[in-house]
Parts: C-alpha cells; sequence; structure tokens
C-alpha cells in the first residue's frame, strides 16, 4: 500500500536531495570527487558573504513585514461582520494567486529604470524620481518590497485560521475581568496563535529564502551583485556560467540555516503542544 | 587472378593514414542521409526570422529524406541554456541544439567533435571569426558549428540628426555605407576620447547616450570593447592576474567620464534597456545589433529615419567590438550524427546564410568576413544603408570580455560581469580606484579555480 508513496518520495526527493549533494562534491567538469573543496572555495570568496548577508537581509526582513501585515490584515478582517468577509478575503488574496514570474513582471515595469509608473506620478507631483533598480539600496527595498506584496496573503490566511479558532468565551471571560483590547490581544490572541505563528514563519522562511523569481526578473542580482540571494547567485555560477557542482554547493548552503531553523522553531512547537495536552 | 598480400604493417599504415585523412579533410556528404533529427534551436525575436530556418530545413529534409523537427527555445530567462543543461545530465534529448556564448566549453565533453564541418567552411570561406574560434575551438578541436542566426556584434548605433546638431559630428559622412569611402582622417579620428567629448555635449543638450552598466550582455560587450582597445588584460592565457596596470587606469577614466554624462540608471538596464531608450527618442546613441533599430521602424519610425549603424570608438591599442557568436552543437547522445553534419554543413553555405540574412534584417551575422558582402545589409532602410556597417569592418576587430584568458577561466569573468562591476563600484559606489583593482584581483583570482 504505501510502495506509490515510497517511489513517489524516492523520486521526487531522495533522490534529487542526494543527486544535489553528489553534484556539489564533483569538480567542475563533474569528472572528479573533490569532497568538500566547493563549499572551501565559496566559504572564501567575499561575494559568497555579501550573498549569505544579502539573503539573510532578504529573508528576515520581508518575512517580519510579512507576519506583522499579515496579522493586522487578519484582525481587520476578523473583525468585520461575517457576511462581508469573504470579498475581502479573496481580494487580499489576489497577489498570492497571481502567477510570481508574471507579477514580478508588473512590478518590473512599475520599477522600469527608464519608464517607470511610479516615477511619472512621483515626478508628475513635483518630487524627484527614484532610482529603484538602478541604486543597490533601493534595489534591495524593491525587491523585499515585492516579496512582502506576495507573500503577506498567506500569513493572512493562516492567521485568520488562527484567530477563528480562539474560543470567544476566552475574550467573553476577560472582559468580565475588564481586560482591554491590547490586553486581551496580549494574554489571549497571542498565546494561541503562537503555534500558527511559528509553523507560518517557518514555511515563509524556507520560501523566501529560497525565492529566485523576484530577484531574477527585478534585479538580476545587481546593481553591483547587491542583490544576490542563494538562488540567484546559484544560478548565476551553475547555469550561466556552466559551474553545476558550485551552484549545487551555493543552493545547499541555506540547508543547514534553514534546518537550524526548523529544528528550534518546530522544538518550540511541540513544546507548547505537549503543555496545552 | 591478381592478388595482393596484405602484411600488419601495410594495413596499420593504412589505418593511420586513413585516421588521419578523416581526421583533417573537410566533411563530404553522404547522398541520403536518411532517417529523423530533431533541433533545438534559439527562438529568434525578430519575427519571420525562425522560419528562414525551418524553409532550409524542410529542403534539406527534402532533399536527404531526413525528417527535421525544429523546436525553438527561448533565451528569455535563460530557458534555452536550462535545457541545453538537462539535456547533457540526462544524457538524451534533441540531435542539434543551439548554443549561446559559452556554452559549447561548458558542454564541451558531451558535444561531438565538428572539425571535418567546420573545417570544410574554412576551407571554403577563408577565415572564421577569431572570437568564434576562442569559444568553440576546445583543445584543438571544433565543438560547435558558428551559426549565422543570433551571432551578433555590438557596434554604435547612433542618432544622425542628434549627433549632428549638438556634437557636430555627421556620423554617415565619417562611416558612408561603402568602405571605400570612408576618410581615413575622419575614421582614425573616431577615438574613445572623442565619443566622450561628444557623450558630454550630446549629455547638455539632453540627449545623453545610453550605455548599459548592469550585469547582462550588452553591458559586459561594450566595457570588453573599451578594455580592449586601451589593452587592458584581466587574466592573460597563462593564468596570469594582470588588471593592476596603467591600462586598467586609463579605460576606467574614460568609464568614469562617460558614466557622468550618461542618465543614472544605465546600473539597471538589462539587455533591452540601451533599445528602449534609444526608441524612446530620448537618447542619442547606444551600442547594440541593429535590434533597437528594427523595434524603432515599427514603434518610433521617425526615430529609426535618423539611426546610423557605425564602428566603435578606438583606443590606443586598436577598434574593438563586442561580439556573441552562437552555436550549433551535436550531442554525443545523438542518433543520427551523420545527418545532423550534413544539416550544418547545408545551412552554414552562403546561399543559405543570405536568406537567415535577410529573414533577420540584417541581424543574423556570420562567422565569415567574405559573407560581409551579402547585399542585405546595403538594401535595409531606412535611411538607406542604415546598417551596413553593422558586419565589423574596416580596422574595427571583433572582441569578448574574458579573453586571453582560458575559455573556463573567461567564462567566469564574463557571466560574473567583473569589468562592468569594477565600473559601477568606481562611480556609483566611489570607491577608490585602487581599491577596485584589488576587489577586481581577488574575484579574478577565484575564476581561476576553474
Amino acid at each position: 500500500m504505501c510502495l506509490p508513496l515510497i517511489l513517489v518520495i524516492v523520486g521526487l526527493i531522495v533522490y534529487p536531495a542526494f543527486y544535489s549533494i553528489h553534484l556539489s562534491m564533483l569538480n567542475k567538469a563533474q569528472t572528479r570527487f573533490i569532497g568538500l573543496g566547493n563549499f572551501r572555495f565559496l566559504l572564501s570568496r567575499d561575494t559568497f558573504w555579501m550573498v549569505v548577508e544579502q539573503s539573510a537581509i532578504f529573508a528576515l526582513s520581508a518575512v517580519f513585514f510579512k507576519a506583522i501585515i499579515g496579522l493586522i490584515t487578519a484582525h481587520l478582517i476578523n473583525n468585520l461582520p461575517t457576511k462581508g468577509q469573504r470579498k475581502w478575503r479573496g481580494m487580499l488574496l489576489v497577489p498570492w494567486v497571481i502567477p510570481l514570474a508574471l507579477s514580478s513582471l508588473a512590478w518590473w515595469w512599475l520599477f522600469d529604470p527608464t519608464l517607470s509608473a511610479f516615477n511619472w506620478v512621483l515626478t508628475g507631483l513635483g518630487l524627484r524620481a527614484i532610482p529603484w533598480l538602478s541604486d543597490p539600496y533601493w534595489a534591495r527595498f524593491s525587491v523585499i518590497l515585492v516579496n512582502v506584496w506576495y507573500g503577506a496573503p498567506f500569513f493572512l490566511i493562516m492567521y485568520l485560521a488562527a484567530l477563528k479558532s480562539v474560543p470567544e468565551q476566552l475574550y467573553e471571560a476577560a472582559a468580565i475581568d475588564g481586560a482591554n483590547a491590547w490586553q486581551r490581544f496580549v494574554h489571549i490572541t497571542l498565546p494561541m496563535m503562537r503555534n500558527i505563528i511559528a509553523i507560518t514563519v517557518l514555511f515563509s522562511l524556507i520560501v523566501t529564502f529560497a525565492n529566485f523569481d523576484i530577484v531574477q526578473i527585478l534585479t538580476g542580482g545587481g546593481p553591483r551583485n547587491m542583490t544576490h540571494v542563494f538562488a540567484t547567485y546559484a544560478f548565476l555560477l551553475g547555469i550561466r556560467s556552466g559551474d553545476l557542482p558550485l551552484g549545487a554547493a551555493t543552493s545547499l548552503f541555506m540547508f543547514p540555516i534553514l534546518a537550524i531553523a526548523a529544528i528550534f522553531i518546530l522544538r518550540g512547537v511541540r513544546k507548547r503542544g505537549r503543555e496545552i495536552g | 587472378m591478381a592478388s595482393s598480400r596484405l602484411s600488419r604493417r601495410s594495413v596499420l599504415k593504412t589505418a593511420v593514414l586513413g585516421s588521419a585523412a578523416a581526421i583533417t579533410s573537410p566533411y563530404v556528404s553522404g547522398v541520403h542521409a536518411a532517417g529523423s533529427l530533431s533541433l533545438g534551436v534559439w527562438d529568434h525575436w525578430v519575427p519571420g526570422a525562425n522560419k528562414a530556418l525551418v524553409k532550409l530545413c524542410n529542403e534539406f529534409g527534402e532533399k536527404n529524406k531526413v525528417d527535421v523537427h525544429i523546436d525553438f527555445i527561448t533565451s528569455q530567462g535563460e530557458k534555452d541554456k536550462l535545457t541545453a543543461a538537462a539535456e547533457a545530465q540526462a544524457g538524451t534529448g534533441h540531435d542539434i541544439m543551439s548554443h549561446r556564448d559559452w556554452n559549447i566549453r561548458i558542454h564541451q565533453e558531451q558535444l561531438e567533435p565538428l572539425d571535418d564541418v567546420v573545417g570544410g567552411l574554412i576551407k571554403k570561406y577563408g577565415p572564421i571569426s577569431p572570437v568564434a574560434e576562442y569559444l568553440a575551438k576546445i583543445k584543438g578541436t571544433w565543438r560547435g558549428v558558428p551559426t549565422t542566426v543570433g551571432s551578433q556584434v555590438k557596434p554604435c548605433c547612433s542618432r544622425i540628426d542628434l549627433y549632428q546638431q549638438h556634437a557636430g559630428i555627421d556620423v554617415r559622412e565619417m562611416f558612408p555605407p561603402d568602405e571605400a569611402k570612408w576618410d581615413k582622417a575622419k575614421v582614425d579620428g573616431w577615438t574613445w576620447e572623442a565619443y566622450v567629448a561628444a557623450a558630454q555635449k550630446l549629455y547638455k543638450a539632453g540627449y545623453p547616450v545610453g550605455l548599459p552598466l548592469g550585469q547582462s550582455s550588452d553591458a559586459v560587450d561594450w566595457v570588453g570593447g573599451l578594455f580592449n582597445a586601451y589593452g587592458v588584460v584581466m587574466v592573460d592565457a597563462k593564468d596570469n592576474i594582470r588588471i593592476n596596470s596603467d591600462e586598467t587606469r586609463q579605460a576606467m577614466e574614460i568609464a568614469r567620464k562617460l558614466v557622468e554624462v550618461m542618465p543614472p540608471d544605465v546600473f539597471a538596464w538589462d539587455d533591452a534597456g540601451n533599445n528602449r531608450w534609444l526608441i524612446s527618442g530620448k537618447g542619442s546613441g547606444i551600442m547594440n545589433p541593429p535590434s533597437a533599430w528594427a523595434v524603432a521602424k515599427r514603434d518610433n519610425p521617425k526615430v529609426a529615419e535618423n539611426c546610423w549603424t557605425h564602428p566603435v570608438p578606438k583606443g590606443p591599442k586598436g577598434r574593438f567590438v563586442g561580439q556573441l557568436p552562437m552555436f550549433y552543437g551535436i550531442w554525443k547522445f545523438s542518433k543520427n550524427k551523420t545527418a545532423a553534419k550534413e544539416l550544418l554543413t547545408y545551412i552554414s553555405q552562403k546561399e543559405a546564410v543570405a536568406q537567415l540574412v535577410e529573414a533577420s534584417v540584417g541581424y543574423d551575422l556570420p562567422s565569415f568576413k567574405t559573407m560581409y558582402d551579402l547585399p542585405t545589409w546595403k538594401n535595409v532602410e531606412p535611411p538607406p544603408g542604415t546598417v551596413y556597417n553593422y558586419p565589423p569592418r574596416g580596422d574595427e576587430q571583433t572582441s569578448i570580455t574574458g579573453a586571453p584568458a582560458r575559455s573556463e577561466v573567461g567564462a567566469q569573468i564574463y557571466n560574473q560581469a567583473i569589468n562592468t562591476v569594477m565600473i559601477s563600484k568606481f562611480t556609483q559606489g566611489k570607491e577608490k580606484l585602487d581599491e577596485v583593482i584589488k576587489w577586481a584581483e581577488k574575484e579574478l583570482e577565484g575564476t581561476l579555480r576553474a
């Protein structure tokens, strides 16, 4: 009975994972086993460390803002009458359901260095045009902004589900005890949502760390390599420069970082689960 | 009955002579290749250009009883490179695959030697582009046949009216559509210093030139031409890092002056950025194949009527234009190598090349100088003769960033856009030149790992 499942797991997860590990330990021509040579090489490169730093800035700041925006909008929707909630939920989910490559292209048109729609509005209002993609720091801001726009609805929907599962009696009891809205949020809502928040953050962290489309379409890693993240840098090394093993090694660097994050977050989730149980 | 005795020595001698002849002689077509052939080919951006290739392949198929199937694969998002990488890893796929820039080197181990095909073409059409040779002749063996389709150089494309009005330069008079009429003094005076001086005037007039400084090929190619014109060698053929030189400092100074008079967005431009700049009417000049002019012809005809393609400026070491050839390779796992070689030979003949160049409105550039007399470049308009100077003529030489380093090293230098990042750091990043050169040395040291 489990055979089809085992075949799927082996074929689509175990084999590709081990193959990429194997690939990362080969020389450039893929003719010789070089152990951890590719990893050692990467660790000795300044540009790679810049990519590590940028990936961390990109993922952590994007996840932080997605979580905040998701939490606020989930509350706003939860406070609406049940009848009107569906259309708001539907509208706010739109960024998440549009294919990312397509929406990134639309954003690129808005940021376009020569014909930016945003800059057209800004200059029309008498303000200065913003170098959205040509200045490295604005470019970093832009890629994070698009990621937040795309990913916030995921947080929204998860948080909304969590909010709906908080028993109403807890809020009633708190109200009788004289708790204000902030106290109800801090002492009831947040503790009840902690597991969902943790799991959502973990999922989003994994997806954001591995993000490729947004950076590739908006900046291609530039200017001055200052927006590269692991996936785009791995693509540059592996596909564009033809060094597949080095590209594989670059992308595998994400694995220990995410594994450690996953261990801590899931341990917290289990611990809280046991406490509740 | 006459009989001949075969000794071991004579058999060996015959075998050796036969092998040598097979290796060195040009490819001789069989009568009927037969079977089927599949091609994974770069999807041309010029509307209708793919049809010329389809027509040629169908003609070949009918003549030789070969069932030819073509898949056009876009280079958007590097899909063609991804497909090639996947086929190389899987050991299965098309028989013939088109490979851009450095991909022949990348897949050299999986590609069939094509000395017979290319050797035959060289014998017939004379010397081949040195850039094509650098990219596809690996360890003395041709692993790819330079294609006409998609191969390009990136000369100047300037606005006739704006240059004349604001910089006092008549680009048409300097480079008329007949090499014999070129005035040597004027041509020699078209230097990088003259280019900067013109760019400064055009900037003041509100029509800056626009040369990209991102990390895509248009940017890497023009900077490569500038560096070569000043004799900058990043890494030599013996793996010596030579970026710390007076030549580098001179070239960087020219780049600095240029950046001051170009739109600040050049650092974010992709390969279409300069095209858009010219087509918008805001720009007075770019360095690009005639694609920008061709799109302007459709979208902004007034701009197109004033475009003139002509050689790039020269520097102390010569006049170098960036070239990006494309190649066809036959996978070693192909089941019909004979037919594949015959097809490649067929579509590389001058008569076939003429059709391909015509269909691409002059964008596609063969790797043989003897084919630069095709009528398309003379006939295309408006204005008449606008792309006559697209094929490198006069003292213009082709070059590619990364050369003369080993091609494995060159590929890293090119794809990591080390030269454009140097300029961005120096100008936009306001880093000291010595610091930038030190950074480049470290990056180049990393490329030597290859």
